[in-house]
C-alpha cells in the first residue's frame, strides 16, 4: 500500500478515534449503549458545514460540539424526564435529527464545501500538518477526559454507570448524571462528524449510518489488545482501536470489498467480538459433555 | 432527631395484591440513640427505610428530620445527610471503581465538582480511615472494589457510609450475607464508628443476640406497625426468651 493511502487510513482513523472516545462514554462509563450517535454525527458535520462555508470553519467544530451535546440532552430528557427506554430514546432522537440536519443542510443531502470553486479552508486543509493537528486534538481530549474521570464530578459520572442502585440511594442525582454523560459523549461524537466533513470536504445526510457501530467496533478492538483496566487505558484502548480499525478497512477495501460492505464487516466484527465469551463458554460446554 | 407522624405505605392499591406495608406508623428516635429492629420478613422493616430515605413516597404521613419536614423532599437531596447500608455488599459500593474511588465518591457531595477527588491528602485520610478497620484495607486503595470480599466490601462501605457522620445511619441487616467472622468484625466496627462520632443509628438484624447486645433502644415490626418499644432499663433487662414471645421469628 502506497504511504498516501496509510496516512489516508491514520488521518481517518484518529477522527473516528473521537467518535469511540465519544461512544466509550455512553457504553463503557454509563453502561448504556446510546443510539442517537447515528444522528448527532451528522448534526455535528451539518452544523460545521455550514459554518465552514459561512467562512467560520474553527468557530464551526466548536459548534458541532454544542450542537452535539445539545442531542444527547433530547435522548437524556427524554430517558429520565419522560421515562422513555434509553435504546428507544435514542432511536427517537436518531429519527427526529434526520429532518432537523436536513434542515441545517437546506435540504440538500450533501453540502460541498466549497467556496466559489474552490475548496473552503479549514482547519484540516493544510496537509502537512493535518495529522499533527488531528493527533493533538486526539491527544487533548483524551487528556481532558482523563483529568475529568479523576474529579468528584467525574467519579459520579462514573459510579452512576458502574452501580445505578448504589448511586441512586446517594446524595448524586442520577438524571443529571444522564444529562452529562449523553450531552458529553454526543458532544465528541457531534466533533468528529464536523471533522469528517471538514476532512472530505463534504457533509452527507445519510453519513450517520453504521456509525454508532463504527464507533463500537474501535472499543472492542482496543479493548481485546490492551484489556484495559482503568479508564485511562480504556480511553487509550479506544483511540488505538479506532486507528486499528481503520487500517483493517483500508486493507479489507483492497482485498476488493466494496465501501458499502463496510457496515456489514463492522456489524459481524461487534457480533463476533461480543459474543466470544459466550461462545467460549458453549466451547467448553461441548467438551465437558464429549 | 427523627420523627415519624402517622405514615402509610401502600403497595399495588387497589389490587388483590394490595398490601400495607406501613400502618399508621408514628415513632421519634432522638438524637444518639442506636436502635435495634427486629421483625419477621415483610414487616415492614425495610419500607421503614425507604421511607426515611424517600426511596418509596409515603401515602400518608409526615417525616421531619431535625424539625424540618423531609416528607417529599427527593431522595437525592436527603441523602446528603442520610447513610445507608443493605444487606448485599455490591449494593454500596460501585464494583469497577477503586478502593480510594469510592472513599472519594463519599464525600464528593461535600466538594467542588472540578476538584480533583483523590490527592496525596485524601490518600492519607483514606488509609487512617481504612487502618481503624485491622483488615489490611489500607494498603489497596488502588484495588477495584469488586475484587474485594464481601465483608471487605462491606467494611468499606460502612467507613464511606460515616465518613462525613450522617444525621442517620441505616443499617438493613448488614451483616446478614456475611460469614459468622466478618459479620462479627462489621458490627465491631459499627459499634465503635458510632460510639465515635455519637451517630444516630438504626440497625435491622434478624439476629436476637446482636438486637439485645447493640444499641440502647430496640423496636419490633410486625404487619406494618411498630409492636414493641423497649428503651434503656426496659432494654437491658430483656431476654432472648422475651423477645421470642414478642413475635414470630
Ligand atoms: N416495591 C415494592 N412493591 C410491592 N410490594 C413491596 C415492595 N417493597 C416491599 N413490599 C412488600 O411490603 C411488605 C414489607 O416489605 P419489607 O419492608 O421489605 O419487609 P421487611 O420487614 O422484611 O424488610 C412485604 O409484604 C413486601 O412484599
Ligand atoms: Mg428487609
Amino acid at each position: 500500500m502506497s504511504p498516501t493511502i496509510l496516512m489516508n487510513a491514520l488521518q481517518l482513523g484518529l477522527i473516528f478515534a473521537v467518535l469511540s472516545i465519544g461512544e466509550y462514554i455512553t457504553v463503557n462509563i454509563m453502561d448504556s449503549p446510546d443510539l442517537t450517535v447515528d444522528g448527532s454525527f451528522v448534526s455535528g458535520a451539518a452544523v460545521c458545514a455550514m459554518m465552514t462555508l459561512a467562512g467560520m470553519p474553527n468557530l464551526g467544530l466548536i459548534c458541532s460540539m454544542l450542537v452535539g451535546a445539545l442531542c444527547g440532552c433530547v435522548t437524556a430528557f427524554l430517558q429520565t424526564k419522560m421515562k422513555i427506554q434509553p435504546l428507544l430514546a435514542g432511536i427517537l432522537t436518531m429519527t427526529g435529527l434526520y429532518s432537523i440536519n436536513l434542515r441545517m443542510m437546506k435540504n440538500m443531502p450533501t453540502v460541498n464545501l466549497f467556496i466559489k470553486g474552490k475548496p473552503a479552508p479549514t482547519l484540516l486543509s493544510n496537509e502537512e500538518f493535518r495529522i499533527a493537528i488531528l493527533l493533538i486534538i486526539v491527544l487533548v481530549i483524551v487528556g481532558l477526559l482523563y483529568v475529568f474521570f479523576k474529579t468528584n464530578l467525574g467519579l459520579m459520572l462514573r459510579a452512576s454507570g458502574d452501580n445505578e442502585v448504589m448511586v441512586k440511594s446517594s446524595s448524586i442525582n442520577v438524571d443529571s448524571m444522564k444529562f452529562l454523560g449523553l450531552g458529553l459523549s454526543n458532544a465528541f461524537v457531534g466533533l468528529s462528524g464536523a471533522l469528517l466533513a471538514q476532512f472530505q470536504g463534504f457533509a452527507d445526510i445519510s453519513g450517520g449510518t453504521g456509525m454508532l457501530v463504527l464507533g463500537l467496533a474501535g472499543i472492542i478492538i482496543g479493548e481485546a489488545i490492551l484489556k484495559p483496566k482503568n479508564v485511562g487505558t480504556g480511553l487509550i484502548a479506544a483511540v488505538l482501536g479506532a486507528i486499528i480499525y481503520r487500517f483493517l478497512y483500508t486493507i479489507a477495501l483492497r482485498l476488493g470489498f466494496a465501501a458499502s460492505d463496510m457496515n456489514l464487516v463492522s456489524a459481524v466484527l461487534v457480533a463476533i467480538t461480543i459474543s466470544i465469551p459466550h461462545l467460549q463458554k458453549l466451547m467448553k460446554g461441548a467438551k465437558n459433555n464429549a | 432527631m427523627l420523627e415519624l407522624q402517622n405514615v402509610t405505605v401502600i403497595f399495588n392499591e387497589g389490587t388483590t395484591l394490595e398490601k400495607k406495608a406501613l400502618d399508621n406508623v408514628s415513632l421519634t428516635i432522638n438524637d444518639g440513640d442506636f436502635v435495634t429492629i427486629l421483625g419477621s420478613n415483610g414487616a415492614g422493616k425495610s419500607t421503614f427505610f425507604n421511607v426515611i430515605t424517600g426511596s418509596i413516597p409515603v401515602k400518608s404521613g409526615k417525616i421531619f428530620l431535625d424539625g424540618q419536614e423531609i416528607t417529599h423532599q427527593p431522595e437525592h437531596v436527603r441523602s446528603k445527610t442520610l447513610g445507608r447500608l443493605f444487606q448485599d455488599p455490591s449494593q454500596g459500593t460501585a464494583p469497577h471503581m477503586t478502593v480510594e474511588e469510592n472513599m472519594g465518591l463519599a464525600i464528593s457531595s461535600h466538594r467542588s465538582l472540578f476538584a480533583i477527588a483523590v490527592r496525596k491528602q485524601e490518600q492519607e485520610q483514606f488509609k487512617q480511615i481504612l487502618s481503624q478497620l485491622d483488615m489490611g484495607l489500607e494498603d489497596r486503595l488502588k484495588t477495584p472494589i469488586g475484587l474485594l470480599s464481601g465483608g471487605q466490601r462491606q467494611a468499606v462501605a460502612l467507613m464511606m457510609a460515616v465518613v462525613n457522620p450522617p444525621k442517620l445511619l441505616m443499617l438493613d441487616e448488614h451483616t446478614a450475607a456475611l460469614d459468622p467472622v466478618s459479620a462479627k468484625k462489621i458490627l465491631e466496627v459499627t459499634n465503635q464508628v458510632i460510639a465515635k462520632d455519637r451517630i444516630t443509628a438504626l440497625m435491622i438484624t434478624h439476629n436476637l443476640k446482636d438486637a439485645l447486645e447493640n444499641g440502647n433502644r430496640l423496636l419490633i415490626f410486625q404487619d406494618g406497625k411498630v409492636t414493641h418499644d423497649f428503651s434503656g432499663q426496659a432494654k437491658e433487662q430483656l431476654t432472648i426468651e422475651d423477645l421470642v414471645h414478642c413475635y414470630d421469628v
